[in-house]
């Protein structure tokens, strides 16, 4: 089958796949260059990426940028704190979106449209940055890890997703268990959540890789320098081009100073999206069936 | 758009009592499920709306909201006849609408092109690793922009020159824009490539049998079963051009880049919680929601008209 379709393949055909494949590679490289080129380089002595760029001789490598990233102790809070934002954010993101998102599936549910039109508003329309701020500020939540974790925990789109999973579910589920005794809260948590695991799964991702990855929030409402987030502390090193004082203090010389804080930033940037870009694959299996449960049927 | 359904249900045609009986049977439904979502919406989503009369007043702290002494349009006229109003809204549509006419077609294309690759293990491999940038942080992804584009970063040093990139206007949107597709192009192919997964193989087989080429079986096939999406997307995308997002821009933005890189939402920060110009902040803040409400309304009939009468 495989050999008597590619037998088929006219000279036109060959023409195009051939410029498709040679697009696709070509997007493939431009995605890999950039990864490859940050990894290289956090691996270089800082005179030799200066002067030359990267080198492919060993003697040139060093895991001296690895081990002043790792000694420091801000990466380390900055690391802990978005485990914890970010777990946090996801388990009550996904709990609440989740459990408002089932009687909004139900049509027989009374007060549905009313409810979902107040829902629904809140995607055309907000108070804006001032309003939110002085909200947050008069129910003292600055300084404070609810700041960053409440406002932005029921989120409409991912509501609107669940339930249109939860709709796909046969309705006869909650009539078996209906007769058997079960009330909707034994149901939901015994029946309904195991069936719902790619949407559960994609939905927790979301909202994981959403909360390690902002800083917004964080900037604005988090000033304690002990509650900062990862990317906070990347922010300061990135793109403002402060490294932490304490990664290059026993450097004597300002013209070394900045050579090793430039090789700093490569080994900062592995170290900090190295989590993320190990856990997502394990993931791949959800994406496909999770996002087509969400996506709109036109 | 059958996500978004919510007329003609059972509900509306009970009586009061029947009603009142359903939720006294089902008030687990109420209280467990639906309370801590409505809750946490009519706190933070419902409870700055209140807050944009402040566009309108003098605010100072301890008069608070209704206390403070109002001052009407006065800041939307001294905005909408400041010189740097034309240049905010102008950078912040540029910016959007290059954006989504570079951004929107590549994600479609890899799809189709991936949509060929008939191994699924060589498939499966691309497709993990045109995903991956969709992980990275925006400040990571910032920082790698700034260090390539250094005056002594590898991109000058392939090119054999030292342009300061960062500190170019005009270089601005091609970065924001480019560096956005480097990150979001593989992983919005998503949607398209499970649509084509879906699509009826033999519609294909039959098309390849008459003798259609590549090109016509795309044509005639493929587009034809992403058609909706496509459409959809596109609308969803369009309607979201006022809302770009501040923290990208804030993050590439330099002294230097800032009358290309200045938009609304980096504004109203800056006069904001900078500043501490409440007033006028929240002025600049809510005739952006205005026109962008303008828009999703507009774009809401759109959906309505091309998708039997249902719309968001």
């Amino acid at each position: 089958m495989e050999t008597r379709k590619r037998m088929k393949l006219g000279m036109s055909d060959r023409v195009i796949l051939g410029v498709g494949y040679t697009l696709l590679g070509l997007f493939v490289l431009v995605i890999f260059v950039p990864l490859v080129y940050v990894v290289m380089a956090s691996f270089m002595d800082p005179n030799v990426l200066n002067n030359q760029g990267i080198s492919f001789r060993f003697q040139d490598w060093t895991l001296d940028a690895y081990r002043r990233v790792l000694e420091n102790e801000m990466i380390w809070r900055g690391f802990g704190n978005s485990l914890f934002y970010s777990v946090a954010f996801a388990f009550i993101s996904v709990l609440v979106t989740l459990l408002a998102a089932y009687p909004m599936s139900k049509k027989e549910f009374v007060g549905r449209n009313f409810f979902n039109v107040i829902f629904i508003i809140t995607m055309f329309f907000g108070g804006g940055l001032i309003p939110t701020f002085i909200l947050i500020n008069n129910l003292h939540l600055v300084n404070t890890v609810w700041a960053i974790l409440l406002p932005g925990s029921f989120n409409v789109w991912n509501m609107i997703l669940a339930r249109t999973y939860y709709q796909s579910i046969p309705g006869e589920l909650r009539e078996a268990s209906e007769l058997d005794g079960a009330s909707e809260v034994q149901h939901f948590f015994k029946i309904m959540l195991p069936v719902c695991k790619p949407i559960i799964a994609v939905l927790a991702l979301w909202s994981f890789v959403g909360m390690w990855n902002s800083y917004f929030d964080a900037m604005i409402y988090l000033n304690d320098a002990n509650l900062q987030p990862l990317q906070l502390v990347l922010r300061s090193i990135l793109v403002q081009n402060t490294p932490q004082p304490g990664m290059i203090a026993d450097i004597q010389s300002t013209a070394e100073m900045s050579k090793v804080a430039e090789l700093l930033k490569y080994a900062t940037i592995v170290v900090s999206s190295l989590p993320l870009l190990i856990m997502y694959p394990f993931f791949q299996k959800y994406f496909d069936s999770g996002i087509m449960a969400g996506s709109i049927k036109g | 758009m059958k996500a978004f359904q919510g007329k003609g249900t059972a509900a509306a045609k009970r009586s009061p009592a029947e009603k009142w009986k359903y939720v006294k049977r089902h008030w687990q439904l109420y209280v467990i499920f639906l309370l801590p979502g409505l809750l946490l919406t009519l706190i933070f989503k419902y409870g700055p709306m209140g807050g944009v009369l402040i566009a309108f007043e003098d605010y100072n702290v301890i008069e608070g909201i209704l206390g403070s002494p109002w001052v009407g349009l006065e800041y939307f006229r001294r905005f909408l006849s400041s010189p740097d109003f034309a240049d905010y809204l102008l950078n912040t549509l540029k910016l959007s609408v290059y954006g989504l006419l570079w951004g929107f077609p590549i994600p479609i294309l890899l799809a189709l092109l991936l949509n060929r690759i008939r191994r699924t293990g060589v498939k499966k491999n691309i497709q993990l690793l045109i995903y991956a940038p969709n992980f990275i942080s925006v400040i990571v992804l910032c920082g790698m922009v700034r260090m390539f584009l250094s005056p002594v970063g590898p991109l000058n040093s392939l090119l054999g020159i030292n342009t300061n990139w960062m500190t170019m206007p005009e270089a601005f949107r091609t970065i924001y824009i480019a560096s956005g597709i480097w990150q979001t192009a593989g992983w919005s192919s998503i949607m398209y490539t499970a649509a084509l997964s879906n699509a009826s193989k033999d519609l294909e087989e039959a098309a390849i049998v008459d003798g259609a080429n590549i090109l016509q079986q795309i044509w005639y096939v493929e587009l034809p079963a992403i058609k909706n999406i496509i459409v959809i997307q596109f609308i969803l995308q369009a309607g979201n051009i006022m809302s770009i997002g501040f923290e990208k821009a804030y993050a590439l933005q330099t002294d230097m880049n800032l009358p290309a890189s200045e938009i609304l939402s980096t504004y109203v920060y800056k006069i904001g919680l900078l500043n501490g110009d409440y007033g006028y902040s929240t002025a600049v803040g809510l005739f952006n929601s205005v026109i962008n409400v303008i828009l999703l309304i507009f774009v809401n009939q759109v959906v309505k008209k091309l998708n039997d009468g249902q719309g968001l």
